[in-house]
C-alpha cells in the first residue's frame, strides 16, 4: 500500500511533541503531583513471610489512634471472579475473569461494544503482550487433563500472601507517618505455609509447592509434579536433565531428523536472572469519589485500556469511572492497563465517602509489586549444517512464573527462534513453576530479550567453529519476505495429522537489510579482526546479534474534531508512556488533510475529554495500531471535507484538495477556498455524519461514547480500522558491539554499540533513535548486572533498593552509541510503519553476550547477569565456568 | 510488630552550628543520640525504621568541620568535608592521588555532592541481611544469617571472620590506613588522635560496630601525614556497576620505589573483611624487593592466606591476588 518515498510532511520529521514542555520545565504532572482538599493518605502493610495464611487481624489499637481513618482488607474488594474452567477462556473473551494485576486488561470490552480484538489481531493484541505469540497462547492450550483445584485470582489485597512484600491490608490516616505508626500498632498472627524460591527445588522429589494448589501452572490450572531422583542426581553435578518431564510441548518438523543432518551440535545449560521492572515512576494512585463517579490519578501504559480492567478491579461500571493519567514515568509492561493496586485508594475512598486518599509507592514497594521478568532455568541443544544453516533447535526452559499464573515467557522464546533462525525442526518443551517470588508479567518483549540472550551467543559459536562469517550466518537463517514461523501443541492422541497445520508468517521481514546496512555502518569486516586480540590485560570482543518482536496490532478507533477556530483536534486513548507514539500517530491525521502541525492539538490523558478506544501501550502495538486507525480517521475526515467543499462549491468531493487549514479546488490553491474553520462551522449545520450526530456502527463503545460527547462541536473524524492485513506485524534489530574485557578483574566496557532496526517507515527519528539506545541499554543492564536476590532458606527478598538490583547507570553502557533504520515500508501498513519499544531489546542483550563471548571464548558464559568474577574466575580455570550453573536467585 | 519502610519515624532533631554545641548535645543525650554527617548512610536505617533514635543531630550546620588544609606537608581534612570536595582538591590529588582517586569511585555524584569524608569512613555494614533488620549478631542476636549453607553472601568476608562475615564497604578507609592517617576524635573537652588502622575494629573487638567510636564521641578530622606523599600510590576498586556500587573488592596502596626496589610499602585491600584488611605480611614481603613480576606473584600468594571463602564468595581470593599484582605493578607493562 505504502509507496517506498511517500512525499510526507509530517511523517518522518523531528518535531516537539506536545508534552514536552512540561516535562523539561517540571510542569507535567504525574499520579503523586496532584493533591485535593481534605486529601489522606494510605501505606500498606506487607507480607513478611513468602507464604502463609493470615490468621487473625486486631487493628483495635491502630484504629483507635487519633488521625487514623480506617483499614482495607482483602475481604472489601468486589467478590473475585469465577475461577476459570476448562478449557481456557480464549485471551479477550466476553465475560473473563478480571485481569490479573500488573497485566493486560483480558477482560470484557467496554458495555456493548464490540469486542475490539478483530479475528485475525495477534494474540498479543487480544491480551496484552504477556501472550505475545501465537506460540505462547498455543502452549495454554496442550496438556489436556485438567489439572487440579481452581485458582484464586490475584487481588490487590490477600489473606494468602504468596510472596514476601504482598499487600496484606492498607491503614488511612492524616499523614503517611500517622500510618505507618499504626501499621505498627495492628497484631497480625500468620499461619506460615510452604514455600519455594528456586524451581529446581520444587521439582526435587518431596520439595515443597509454592502453592497448596500445586508446584507447575498446567492448563487450566496447576498439578504437582515432581522430577525423578535421576533427574534430581543430574542437578546435584550441576548439569540439566533435558529428559526430564516437562508439562508444555511444542514443536515442528521432526527434531530427530534435524540432528542426524547436522554437522555440529551445540549443547547448553543456561540461566537468567528474575529481574523487576523498575519503573522510574512507581505505581502511585490518588482516587476521590463526586456525584457518583471515581477520579482516579493513576501510572498506566495504556489510558483506554486501562478502563475496564480499572473499573473491574473496584467494582463498578466503566462510566462511573474517570480516569486521567496524562504522564506516566515509564512501566516497561509492568502498567499494562495500570496496576491492581490502584484499586486501594480508591476502595478506601469509597469507605470514607469519596474523602481523596493519595497512596505512595515506595521503590522498595515496587520492587515487590511491581512486576518481573521470569528467569530461565534450561538447557538447548542446536544442529548446523557445514554452511551454519540451522537443522534443529531442542530448548527446554523452566521459567520462574511467581505464585499467580503461568507466565509463558519461555514459550514466546522458543516461537521467537522459530522466526528467526527459520529452523525446520524444532521442540519446545518448558515448565511454569510456582516461586513465592514477585508475579511477573510482560517486561519489554516478554520472551524476546531472553531468547536473544539464550540463543544468538550460541549462532555465534557456531560461525566460529565452522569458519563462517557471524553476519553471514545470520543472514543465512533468518526471516525474509513473508516468512512463516511458529511452533504447535501436540495433537491430541490419536488424531490424523492435518497436511497442512496453521502456522503464523510475518507482514514484512527485512533483518538481512539491517544486517547488511549495519556491518557497513559498524566496519564489520575490518573490526571483526580485531576480535579476540589481547592487549596489556585487556581482550577485545566484537559481535553482531538479531533480535525480533511483535510489532503491530490492528482494529481499533480514531477520533478528530476540526473546530469552528479551525484548529484540528486529534483525540488519543493511548497512554503516554512517554514513548512519543502518542503524538508520532496523531500525525498521521494531520498529515492526511495536509494540515500544519502548529494548528493541531493532541486531547489525551483523561477519559471526561472523549478518548476512543485504542489498542494497549503494550506489544509494541502502538505505532503500527494507531498509524492504521488514524490513516482511516484522516481519510474520512479528508472525504468529509471534500464533500462540505462540494456541496457549497460546487463540483464533486474528488475536485477538492486541501493544504494549510483550507479546502480549494484540485490545482488552484489560489482560487475559490474555504477555510477549515468554515468547514466546520458547515460540519454543525449540515449535523448527521458531520458533526458526530451519526457515526459508524462497527466503531467500539467507548469511541461512540466519545463521539456522543464531542457532538455539535466541530468536523468530526471517526473510524475504525478495517484495513487489510495479511500475517503478523514483527519488527527486527540487528546490534553490533564492541566490547573490552580486562582479564586479570572481569570487568569489561561497552566501547561501541549500533542498532539497526528494521520499524517500516520511520515516523520521527529522534523518538525511534531513543527507543533504539533505550532497549539496547535495557538488554544491556540484563546482562551486565540487573537481578533479584532471594535467601531460599527464609524465602526473603535481599536486593530490594536500586543499589542490589542494579539497573544500568549511565557508566555501564557506551559512551558512543549510534543507530539507523532500514527503511522499507511495511506493505501492510497505509504509512509503511511498524513498532520498535520491544524488537530493540533483545539484540542488545544478545550481542553483548556475543561480545564477551567473542572476548573470553564460547561457553563461558552461560548465565546472567555477567559478573565480573565469573570472567576472572572461569579464564583462571582453563575456560571452564566455576560459578554455580543452575542455581536461581543468587 | 508488622515491619513497614521508607516512612521516618519520629525523632528530635539537633542542628547545632558549632563542635562545642555539637559536644554539649551528645553529652546530653549519650547512647539516645544519633549523629548524622552527609545522611547516606543514616536515612536508609532511619527510613526503613530499623534505627529508633530519640535524638538526632544533624552536623550539617558544623561549618568549622569543612575544609581542607595544609599540615605540614600532610593535610587535615574536616569530618564533614564531603567526598566530592576530597576527589577534586588541588593538595590531594597532589600528595595523595591514591585518596583523591578513591573519594572519585564511591557510589555516584549525586552522593559524593552530599556524602562526607567523616560519614565514608563511619558508615555501618552493608550485610543485606544486618540491615533488613535481622537479629543477627551485629544487630545483638545469635546468629549469622549470611553463613548459612543456602545464604546469598556473594559480598561478604573472606578473612577474619568471626560470627559476623560483613565486611567494611568503605572506599575513602582502605586509601587512608595506607597514607597512615589518624581520625581526631573529641568527646567532651578531650580529644584523641587514633591511627587510622587503630580506628577500625573487627568484630572480636566489637561485633555491633566497625569503629572504635561511641556514644560521645564525634569525629572531627581526618589527620595525614606528609610521609606517603608523592610516593607510588595505586587505588582501584572492582564493582559490577561503574557508578553507583559499593566495592566487590578495592585496594589501596602506597609504595616507596628507589630505583626498582620497593624500599617500603602499605597495602589495604577493602570488603574483604569487617575492617580494612592490611595486608602486613605482603609489606614485609616486599620490602628490599625489585618491583617486577616475581614480586608481585610472590606477594599476591601472600596476600590471601589465610582466607576463607563462603558459598558465593571464593572469588575474593582471586581478585584480591590480582589486585595486588596490579598495584606493585602500577603502570608498568608486564600482566599477569
Amino acid at each position: 500500500m505504502a509507496d517506498s518515498k511517500p512525499p510526507y510532511k509530517l511523517i518522518g520529521q523531528n518535531y516537539t511533541t506536545p508534552d514536552l514542555v512540561a516535562k523539561v520545565t517540571g510542569k507535567a504532572r504525574y499520579a503523586e503531583d496532584f493533591r485535593a482538599d481534605g486529601m489522606v493518605f494510605v501505606k500498606l502493610l506487607l507480607s513478611p513471610r513468602p507464604h502463609a495464611r493470615v490468621v487473625s487481624v486486631d487493628a483495635s489499637a491502630a484504629l483507635a489512634m487519633p488521625g487514623v481513618h480506617g483499614i482495607l482488607r482483602a475481604s472489601d474488594f468486589p467478590a473475585p471472579p469465577p475461577p476459570p474452567g476448562a478449557p481456557p477462556r480464549p485471551a479477550g473473551a466476553p465475560g473473563a475473569p478480571a485481569p490479573p494485576a500488573g497485566a493486560a486488561p483480558a477482560g470484557a470490552p467496554p458495555a456493548g461494544g464490540v469486542a475490539a480484538p478483530v479475528a485475525g489481531a495477534p494474540v498479543a493484541a487480544q491480551s496484552g503482550a504477556q501472550r505475545a505469540t501465537p506460540a505462547t497462547a498455543a502452549a495454554n492450550t496442550t496438556a489436556a487433563p485438567p489439572a487440579g483445584p481452581p485458582l484464586a485470582a490475584e487481588i490487590a489485597l490477600t489473606d494468602e500472601p504468596l510472596y514476601e512484600g504482598e499487600p496484606i491490608l492498607a491503614v488511612c490516616a492524616d499523614s503517611e507517618e500517622l500510618a505507618a505508626d499504626a501499621i505498627e500498632k495492628i497484631h497480625i498472627e500468620f499461619e506460615p505455609l510452604p514455600f519455594v524460591i528456586d524451581p529446581l527445588e520444587s521439582l526435587r522429589p518431596g520439595g515443597p509447592n509454592g502453592r497448596t494448589e500445586g508446584n507447575v501452572f498446567a492448563a487450566p490450572n496447576m498439578k504437582t509434579l515432581k522430577w525423578t531422583a535421576a533427574d534430581m542426581a543430574m542437578i546435584d553435578q550441576g548439569k540439566f536433565p533435558s529428559g526430564a518431564e516437562a508439562i508444555d510441548n511444542l514443536s515442528i518438523g521432526d527434531i530427530e531428523k534435524g540432528f542426524k543432518e547436522a554437522d555440529l551440535i551445540i549443547e547448553r545449560d543456561h540461566q537468567q536472572q528474575t529481574t523487576p521492572h523498575m519503573p522510574l515512576e512507581s505505581r502511585t494512585a490518588m482516587a476521590f469519589w463526586k456525584n457518583g463517579k471515581l477520579y482516579l490519578h493513576g501510572s498506566t501504559q495504556s489510558v483506554a485500556r486501562t478502563v475496564a480492567a480499572l473499573a473491574g478491579w473496584v467494582g463498578i461500571k466503566q462510566d462511573e469511572l474517570v480516569l486521567i493519567s496524562e504522564y506516566t514515568g515509564g512501566g516497561f509492561g509492568s502498567k499494562i492497563p495500570g496496576a491492581q493496586t490502584m484499586a486501594i485508594p480508591a476502595l478506601m475512598s469509597k469507605k470514607l465517602q469519596g474523602r481523596p486518599v493519595m497512596m505512595r509507592i515506595s521503590r522498595e514497594e515496587e520492587t515487590y509489586i511491581g512486576r518481573t521478568r521470569p528467569g530461565y532455568t534450561g538447557w538447548v541443544k542446536m544442529g548446523f549444517k557445514k554452511d551454519g544453516r540451522v537443522t534443529a533447535i531442542d530448548a527446554f526452559l523452566i521459567e520462574q512464573s511467581g505464585p499467580y499464573r503461568r507466565q509463558g515467557d519461555n514459550a514466546t522464546t522458543a516461537n521467537l527462534a522459530s522466526l528467526c533462525y527459520q529452523v525446520p525442526n524444532m521442540r519446545f518443551r518448558g515448565i511454569s513453576v510456582a516461586t513465592n517470588t514477585p508475579p511477573p508479567t510482560s517486561q519489554r518483549a516478554p520472551g524476546g530479550l531472553q531468547a536473544g540472550v539464550l540463543f544468538e551467543p550460541m549462532i555465534s559459536e557456531a560461525a566460529r567453529k565452522l569458519g563462517v562469517d557471524e553476519v553471514a550466518i545470520r543472514k543465512l537463517n533468518g526471516p525474509s519476505g513473508q516468512a512463516v514461523f511458529g511452533l504447535l501443541p501436540p495433537l491430541p492422541p490419536g488424531a490424523p495429522v492435518p497436511a497442512n497445520r496453521p502456522r503464523q508468517k510475518v507482514t514484512s521481514a527485512f533483518i538481512n537489510e539491517a544486517l547488511d546496512k549495519g556491518a557497513a555502518m559498524f566496519n564489520w569486516e575490518e573490526r571483526k579482526k580485531r576480535s579476540g586480540q589481547r592487549v596489556g590485560s585487556k581482550i577485545t570482543g566484537v559481535a553482531v546479534a538479531t533480535g525480533a518482536y511483535t510489532a503491530g496490532s490492528i482494529g481499533v478507533d480514531g477520533l478528530c474534531i476540526v473546530q469552528p477556530d479551525g484548529k484540528l483536534i486529534i483525540h488519543q486513548g493511548i497512554g503516554n508512556l512517554g514513548t512519543h507514539s502518542l503524538s508520532d500517530t496523531a500525525r498521521v491525521i494531520a498529515e492526511m488533510v495536509n494540515m500544519p502541525w502548529e494548528q493541531c492539538e493532541v486531547v489525551w490523558g483523561d477519559t471526561s475529554k472523549g478518548l476512543p478506544w485504542s489498542s494497549i501501550q503494550a506489544g509494541s502495538q502502538t505505532t503500527y495500531a494507531h498509524t492504521r486507525a488514524n490513516y482511516a480517521t484522516g481519510m474520512d475526515l479528508r472525504k468529509k471535507i471534500q464533500e462540505i467543499a462540494a456541496k457549497d462549491m460546487g463540483g464533486k468531493p474528488e475536485d477538492y484538495d486541501m493544504a494549510n487549514a483550507k479546502v480549494f479546488r484540485k490545482g488552484a490553491p489560489g482560487g475559490r477556498s474555504m477555510t477549515f474553520g468554515k468547514v466546520a462551522e458547515r460540519a454543525i449545520q449540515l449535523g448527521g455524519v458531520y458533526d458526530g450526530h451519526e457515526v459508524p456502527k462497527e466503531l467500539n463503545a467507548m469511541t461512540k461514547g466519545a463521539a456522543a460527547s464531542l457532538v455539535g462541536m466541530g468536523l468530526m473524524g471517526v473510524a475504525r480500522d478495517n484495513l487489510p492485513r495479511d500475517g503478523q506485524t514483527y519488527s527486527f534489530l540487528a546490534a553490533f558491539a564492541e566490547v573490552e574485557v580486562d582479564v586479570e578483574t572481569g570487568v569489561y566496557t561497552i566501547v561501541d554499540y549500533l542498532g539497526v532496526a528494521d520499524v517500516g517507515t520511520v515516523m520521527h527519528p529522534h523518538s525511534l533513535g531513543g527507543q533504539i539506545h533505550g532497549g539496547g541499554i535495557q538488554g544491556i543492564g540484563h546482562v551486565r548486572s540487573q537481578k533479584l536476590v532471594y535467601d531460599p532458606h527464609y524465602g526473603a527478598a535481599l536486593a530490594k533498593r536500586l543499589h542490589h538490583n542494579k539497573p544500568p547507570t549511565m557508566l555501564d553502557i557506551p559512551l558512543k552509541m549510534e543507530w539507523a533504520a532500514v527503511e522499507l515500508p511495511d506493505p501492510s501498513n497505509p504509512i509503511g510503519a511498524k513498532g520498535i519499544g520491544e524488537p530493540s531489546i533483545g539484540g542488545g542483550g544478545a550481542v553483548i553476550m556475543c561480545a564477551l563471548a567473542a572476548a573470553v571464548g564460547d561457553g563461558v558464559l552461560r548465565r546472567t547477569p555477567v559478573h565480573p568474577e565469573m570472567i576472572a574466575t572461569a579464564l583462571a580455570n582453563g575456560g571452564k565456568p566455576t560459578y554455580e550453573p543452575l542455581t536461581s536467585f543468587i | 510488630m508488622p515491619p513497614i519502610r521508607d516512612v521516618m519515624p519520629a525523632f528530635e532533631l539537633f542542628q547545632p552550628a558549632t563542635v562545642a554545641d555539637t559536644l554539649g548535645i551528645l553529652d546530653r543525650h549519650g547512647a539516645d543520640a544519633w549523629i548524622m554527617a552527609g545522611g547516606m548512610d543514616t536515612f536508609d536505617w532511619l527510613k526503613d525504621r530499623i534505627a529508633r533514635p530519640k535524638v538526632v543531630v544533624d552536623l550539617s550546620a558544623v561549618t568549622e568541620l569543612r575544609g581542607i588544609k595544609d599540615a605540614g606537608g600532610g593535610i587535615e581534612i574536616g569530618a564533614m568535608t564531603t567526598l566530592t570536595e576530597v576527589a577534586n582538591n588541588g593538595l590531594v590529588q597532589e600528595r595523595f592521588p591514591l585518596l583523591a582517586q578513591a573519594a572519585l569511585l564511591v557510589a555516584s555524584p549525586q552522593i559524593r555532592n552530599q556524602g562526607t569524608a567523616g560519614g565514608n569512613v563511619s558508615q555501618d555494614a552493608r550485610c543485606w541481611y544486618y540491615r533488613a533488620g535481622w537479629p543477627c549478631y551485629r544487630a545483638g542476636g545469635n546468629i549469622c544469617y549470611a553463613d548459612t549453607p543456602t545464604s546469598v553472601n556473594r559480598e561478604h568476608a573472606i578473612f577474619d571472620a568471626d560470627r559476623c562475615v560483613a565486611v567494611n564497604p568503605s572506599d575513602t578507609a582502605p586509601a587512608l590506613i595506607a597514607l597512615d592517617a589518624s581520625m581526631v576524635v573529641k568527646t567532651g573537652g578531650q580529644d584523641r588522635v587514633i591511627p587510622a588502622e587503630e580506628f577500625f575494629v573487627g568484630p572480636g573487638v566489637d561485633i555491633t560496630r566497625l569503629t572504635m567510636l561511641m556514644p560521645g564521641d564525634l569525629l572531627t578530622a581526618i589527620r595525614i601525614p606528609a610521609t606517603w606523599a608523592g610516593k607510588a600510590h595505586y587505588f582501584e576498586k572492582v564493582r559490577d556497576r561503574q557508578v553507583w556500587d559499593f566495592p566487590l573488592v578495592n585496594i589501596a596502596s602506597a609504595m616507596n620505589v628507589s630505583g626498582s626496589t620497593i624500599a617500603d610499602s602499605r597495602m589495604v585491600v577493602n570488603g574483604v573483611a569487617a575492617r580494612p584488611y592490611r595486608l602486613t605480611a605482603v609489606e614485609a614481603a616486599i620490602k628490599g624487593k625489585a618491583r617486577d613480576k616475581a614480586t608481585a606473584d610472590m606477594a599476591a600468594e601472600i596476600a590471601v592466606r589465610g582466607a576463607a571463602p563462603l558459598r558465593h564468595n571464593a572469588y575474593k581470593i582471586p581478585l584480591v591476588k590480582a589486585l595486588v599484582k596490579r598495584a606493585i605493578r602500577g603502570d608498568a607493562e608486564w600482566t599477569s
